[in-house]
């Protein structure tokens, strides 16, 4: 009985520190919940932000993503490490993900979102003149350091509204490169996006972020 | 010569390594010789790395609770 083997630590639910994933799978597979509350700890809130990417609803995310650590359980055993748990694992999720909105009857694919959602410059063309140099160039901000950006609380705000706000294809690709930093070429199987879709949308997703915080940096509403 | 408004469209091209090298060269040229645009393409890099800086949402306790609960069933099923 695996349940009979005593391992120190198990009761108490800490994340094991210091283990890679590969050795945190090994673990759970063996039945070890610390182990699997480790790489919960460790990708969970991630992996609900992606979510989000696919579903709104609050509810509606924390059920997939019930489900996907659930079929993660379910395939360890064929889980290999070829690629990456992490890649793995928002695999399994963007499956979940688009089955459901499927069920749901939103099941149009990014791909087609890419091509639908607004292709004029994010900038707009009255800020250069006819020969295409700056009329209206840039300001300087206060701060551009990006931790300054990032750990400042208007700014902050700023930018996950500006996230938020972005066509869903749009907004899905700077989460998964900005955001979570997956490379270009995961992001484009994850989400079924050709090369040139991805970088397009990425494109026009940062410049309508670094937008909206030039516009909170004039001061504008 | 590239200008102002063709930067502000490769800018992301040129952070990803998607320009060729003839475009990388023209990128910098440019970038070398106009201040504005110098500092768009800083805006642009700083909005992108900050944006990696946003903490993800928090998991709600009932959902990591379920989550452990889940695998102790698993486990069961898994045939000790």
């Amino acid at each position: 009985m695996r349940n009979a083997t005593k391992r120190i630590g198990t009761a108490t639910g800490e994340p094991a520190p210091g283990l890679d994933d590969a050795e945190l799978v090994r673990r759970v597979r063996n039945g070890d919940r610390t182990a699997f509350a480790g790489l919960v700890r460790r990708h969970g809130r991630a992996l609900l932000r992606f979510t989000r990417v696919f579903v709104r609803d609050e509810a509606v995310a924390e059920e997939v993503v019930q489900d996907t650590w659930i079929a993660v359980l379910e395939g360890l055993d064929g889980f290999e490490g070829r690629a990456s748990f992490k890649t793995w694992l928002f695999r399994i999720l963007a499956n979940r993900a688009r089955t459901r909105a499927a069920r749901e009857g939103r099941s149009v694919p990014f791909s087609a979102l890419a091509n639908r959602e607004d292709d004029e410059s994010a900038l707009g063309s009255d800020r250069f003149d006819g020969a295409g140099m700056w009329r209206d160039p840039p300001i300087g901000w206060t701060d551009e350091t990006p931790e300054r950006l990032a750990l400042e609380a208007e700014t902050r705000a700023v930018m996950e509204a500006a996230v938020q706000a972005l066509p869903p294809a749009q907004r899905a690709v700077i989460v998964l490169r900005d955001e979570d930093g997956l490379e270009a070429e995961e992001i484009c199987n994850l989400l079924d996006l050709t090369v040139t879709n991805q970088r397009v949308l990425l494109h026009r997703a940062r410049t309508r972020v670094r937008q909206a915080l030039e516009a909170h940096m004039r001061g504008e509403r | 010569m590239l200008t102002c408004k063709e930067i502000t469209e490769l800018v992301t091209d040129h952070a990803e390594g998607n320009l060729s090298f003839m475009d990388r060269i023209r990128f910098r040229m440019h970038i070398g010789m106009c201040r504005n645009c110098r500092r768009y393409v800083r805006q642009v890099k700083a909005t992108a790395s900050a944006l990696g800086m946003l903490p993800p949402p928090e998991m709600s306790p009932d959902l990591e609770q379920e989550l452990l609960r889940r695998f102790e069933s698993w486990k069961q099923t898994r045939g000790s």
